[in-house]
């Protein structure tokens, strides 16, 4: 009797049991998760109903009726609130690729300077990072827009630039290029030049590669992206005016417009983003053993190439995922433009479109969906192109 | 042969000759170009041509930019002064720096909003309780850490929340938060955002790992959600779409929806945080608290979580930081925070000038930056001292 009782399996209780206890708790956050979803919709239902709020998307066709400073596509008071979300979604996508490339020029600029043998060069890098990130970027925006764009001259004073160009506390006004005829020639030949100096590279390369003789690529490229489409510009007898701005009285005519919204939006978040990225860029370089400069420098390499070929490829691989993250950060700080009244997706869509619609729940959903797909797009590439060149190992 | 041999060995038994030198000279100084202040100089910022161009550029653009900010700050600012007729352009004074005076007028309300007069001495006490907290986090050999734990994640917020908010029975008279303003609502979010974010990001961070399926979708889908929406969607959401989601009589004001969206948007960063600190930590720990027989809560509690928070404070210091810049964001959706006091104190017409708005914010940038830059000092201070006990 006793010996049997030893043999067995020991009874655990179903209370102690890892199993069912991890069920237990699983079912237990699900039915939580389930009773505040059921509560908050039924809420929402119920207050939205006795708010006389419509609800569903019915309002995309109808007619927005308000005007809108700065449009990428045709836009008037009488387009849909459809139409007016492309245009805040094309205004965000202009302000954050803009300001993309001109953080990344900046951030690795300052980000090699910070690694200067300079010391003045090294400390100015350094003293830019240390304050531009410990000052919020809100605050930033505030004082490019409100403390030195806006105290920019009234209109009849205007700043005359060099070339016909206007600058006062209304934004930034640039003769417009207006192309004639002749002109699609010039594309023709640009378009022409960038496929022959791609095929020159991928020749090179080939060619490289079997004989280990260098081709010039860089000149070769410049001629046919730059020489050549300028040339055939040149002889179609230059096909382009310019419609300069004409300051009237009570406003300037003709020309573009920059608005100082945009200029204000897209200074702080270069000028902040770069911050970030020096520090990326400084991390990455110093994360390549020294080790792979000496060995490129022993085996007869120059300083250049030793840069071009062996760490950059290589600090590459440790900067890129950092950098997207703040990409995607630029993009999502891109939303401050609500504080500066840059009409971008949340100031238009979050911001108009909510208040005359009233339909809370619809607009923050897309507005949230929208900035969800693109940080999704991003990682998702990302990832792919970690695998693509993650380190192998044995 | 053996003869000049003694002969040159008696010489050597009389003892050197005098121009032989018995004790080694002492080495000459370095060449004076490439010693010293001129050494360093050379070597620091004339080597190259490249080198010399770029040291002209920047000393140039140093010359450029520093002396007219702090002629504007310093030597043109006007210290003392009631009104606006004090920093305006005036025949004797025709030029005017930033204009302190403003700013020293209106500091009780940069500091406290629309907080009654009488009762201001509360927000002082609270203040006096956070630093006294955060010093008893921050000073890493603190005697008591865990009942600093208590104090800082129980007692405090509670305490806080009388004291802020008052509370009738024992003579605190209530004000509500549409009068808190300033850097006290600056702090309040700061605070509630670290305080609520650090327990709910270790139990994000904890679910993310876990071996539950339904906890651990859960945790990714809320993680990667709120890092994938910018901050003001979140605050849109907390700000409008919380009060249809709770019964009427429930509706949190204002200032509370700000806060929940705060908290929620910073726990999902320092859930990722933490799950770096819980990745670093070896295998074997985790098997050997099992191997003890402790379970799940013990086991993170007692041996994983403490080594993993340790390793992880100069990450969690940098969210902080980030936490504190973000806070400015309440302003848009109509908190009065600090970054709003400025606004509204900038264009008061009391003291309306052309340098007061640069005055506010040169301020205000001043103020989040001695926060900012102390916090990422003690952060590196932090990650030596970890890394020391590493490198026995």
């Amino acid at each position: 009797m006793s010996a049997t009782e030893t043999t067995a399996k020991p009874q655990v209780p179903l209370i102690y049991n890892p199993k069912v206890r991890g069920i237990a708790y699983q079912v237990l956050l699900c039915g939580l998760i389930a009773f505040l979803a059921w509560g908050a919709i039924s809420n929402a239902i119920d207050n939205l109903s006795r708010a006389k709020v419509a609800s569903g998307f019915d309002f995309w066709d109808t007619t927005a009726g308000f005007d809108i400073s700065q449009t990428l596509i045709a836009y008037t008071n009488t387009s849909s609130y459809g139409r007016a979300f492309w245009v805040g979604l094309l205004n965000t996508l202009l302000v954050a690729s803009l300001g993309i490339v001109f953080a990344t020029i900046l951030g690795f600029t300052i980000g090699i300077a910070r690694l200067s043998k300079n010391w003045l060069v090294a400390h100015m890098a350094a003293g830019y990072v240390e304050t531009i990130r410990n000052i919020p970027l809100l605050l930033q925006l505030l004082f490019w827009y409100n403390a030195v764009l806006k105290a920019l001259p009234e209109l009849r004073d205007s700043l005359v630039l060099w070339g016909g160009v206007f600058l006062n506390n209304r934004g930034l006004f640039l003769p417009h290029p207006v192309f004639k005829a002749g002109a699609s020639a010039a594309l023709i030949a640009l378009v022409l030049g960038l496929v022959a100096a791609f095929a020159f590279r991928f020749w090179a390369r080939q060619r490289q590669m079997r004989t280990g003789q260098p081709a010039p690529v860089l000149w070769v490229a410049l001629f046919f992206v730059v020489l050549l489409p300028l040339a055939v510009f040149a002889l179609s007898g230059f096909p382009v005016e310019f419609d300069y701005p004409q300051k009237g009285r009570f406003n300037i005519g003709g020309g573009m417009e920059i608005l100082p919204e945009f200029v204000a939006l897209l200074f702080g978040l270069v000028i902040y983003t770069a911050a970030f990225i020096a520090e990326v860029v400084r991390a990455g370089i110093l994360a390549v053993a020294k080790g792979q400069t000496e060995a490129a420098y022993s085996l007869g390499l120059r300083s250049g190439p030793t840069l071009r070929l062996v760490v950059i490829p290589q600090a590459m691989r440790v900067i890129l995922p950092p950098l997207t993250s703040q990409y995607l950060n630029l993009t999502k700080n891109s939303t401050l433009a609500v504080a500066v009244g840059y009409p971008d997706l949340v100031q238009i869509f979050a911001g108009t479109v909510l208040n005359q619609t009233g339909q809370a729940v619809e607009v923050i959903a897309v507005t949230m969906a929208v900035y969800l797909t693109i940080s999704l797009i991003t990682s998702g590439l990302m990832n792919l192109y970690n695998s693509r060149t993650a380190l192998v190992e044995r | 042969m053996s003869d000049m041999a003694t002969t040159t060995d008696t010489r050597l038994m009389a003892g050197p000759p005098s121009f032989v030198q018995t004790r080694p000279l002492d080495p000459l100084p370095p060449p004076m170009k490439d010693s010293g202040a001129i050494g360093w100089v050379r070597q620091n910022l004339f080597s190259s041509p490249l080198n010399i161009a770029l040291t002209l550029v920047c000393a140039l653009l140093i010359a450029w930019v520093v002396p007219p900010i702090i002629k504007f700050m310093l030597i043109d600012a006007v210290w003392d002064g009631a009104s606006r007729a004090d920093c305006v352009v005036q025949p004797d004074r025709p030029q005017v720096g930033a204009c302190w005076a403003f700013v020293i007028d209106r500091i009780g309300f940069f500091t406290y909003g629309f907080y009654p007069i009488d009762q201001r001495w509360r927000v002082d006490v609270f203040f006096a309780l956070l630093a006294f907290g955060v010093g008893w986090m921050a000073w890493l050999d603190a005697p008591r850490r865990d009942l600093g734990v208590i104090y800082f994640f129980i007692v405090m917020p509670v305490l806080s929340v009388i004291l802020l908010l008052g509370l009738p029975a024992i003579r605190l008279p209530s004000v509500s938060t549409e009068q808190w303003g300033g850097v006290l609502v600056t702090i309040v979010v700061a605070t509630v955002g670290i305080v609520a974010s650090l327990p709910l990001g270790i139990l994000l961070a904890l679910g993310r790992r876990s071996e539950m399926p339904a906890v651990r979708m859960f945790s990714i889908i809320f993680i990667e959600f709120v890092r994938g929406v910018p901050l003001i969607t979140v605050l849109f959401m907390a700000s409008v779409m919380l009060p249809l989601f709770v019964p009427d009589a429930w509706s949190p004001d204002k200032l509370l929806r700000a806060l929940i969206g705060v908290a929620l948007f910073s726990a999902a960063y320092m859930a990722e945080v933490v799950r770096a600190g819980l990745q670093a930590i070896p295998k074997g720990q985790y098997e050997a608290a099992m191997a003890l027989g402790l379970g799940y809560w013990r086991m993170m509690i007692l041996i994983v979580l403490p080594q993993a928070l340790k390793i992880t404070i100069p990450n969690i210091v940098n969210n902080t930081i980030g936490l504190f810049k973000d806070t400015t964001l309440v302003f848009i959706v109509g908190i009065f925070d600090f970054l709003k006091s400025i606004e509204v104190g900038r264009i008061d017409p009391n003291w309306a000038t052309p340098v007061t708005s640069t005055t506010g914010y040169a301020f205000a940038a001043v103020f989040y930056f001695i926060f900012c830059y102390s916090m990422s000092r003690y952060a590196r201070y932090v990650e030596f001292r970890v890394a020391a006990g590493d490198r026995r």
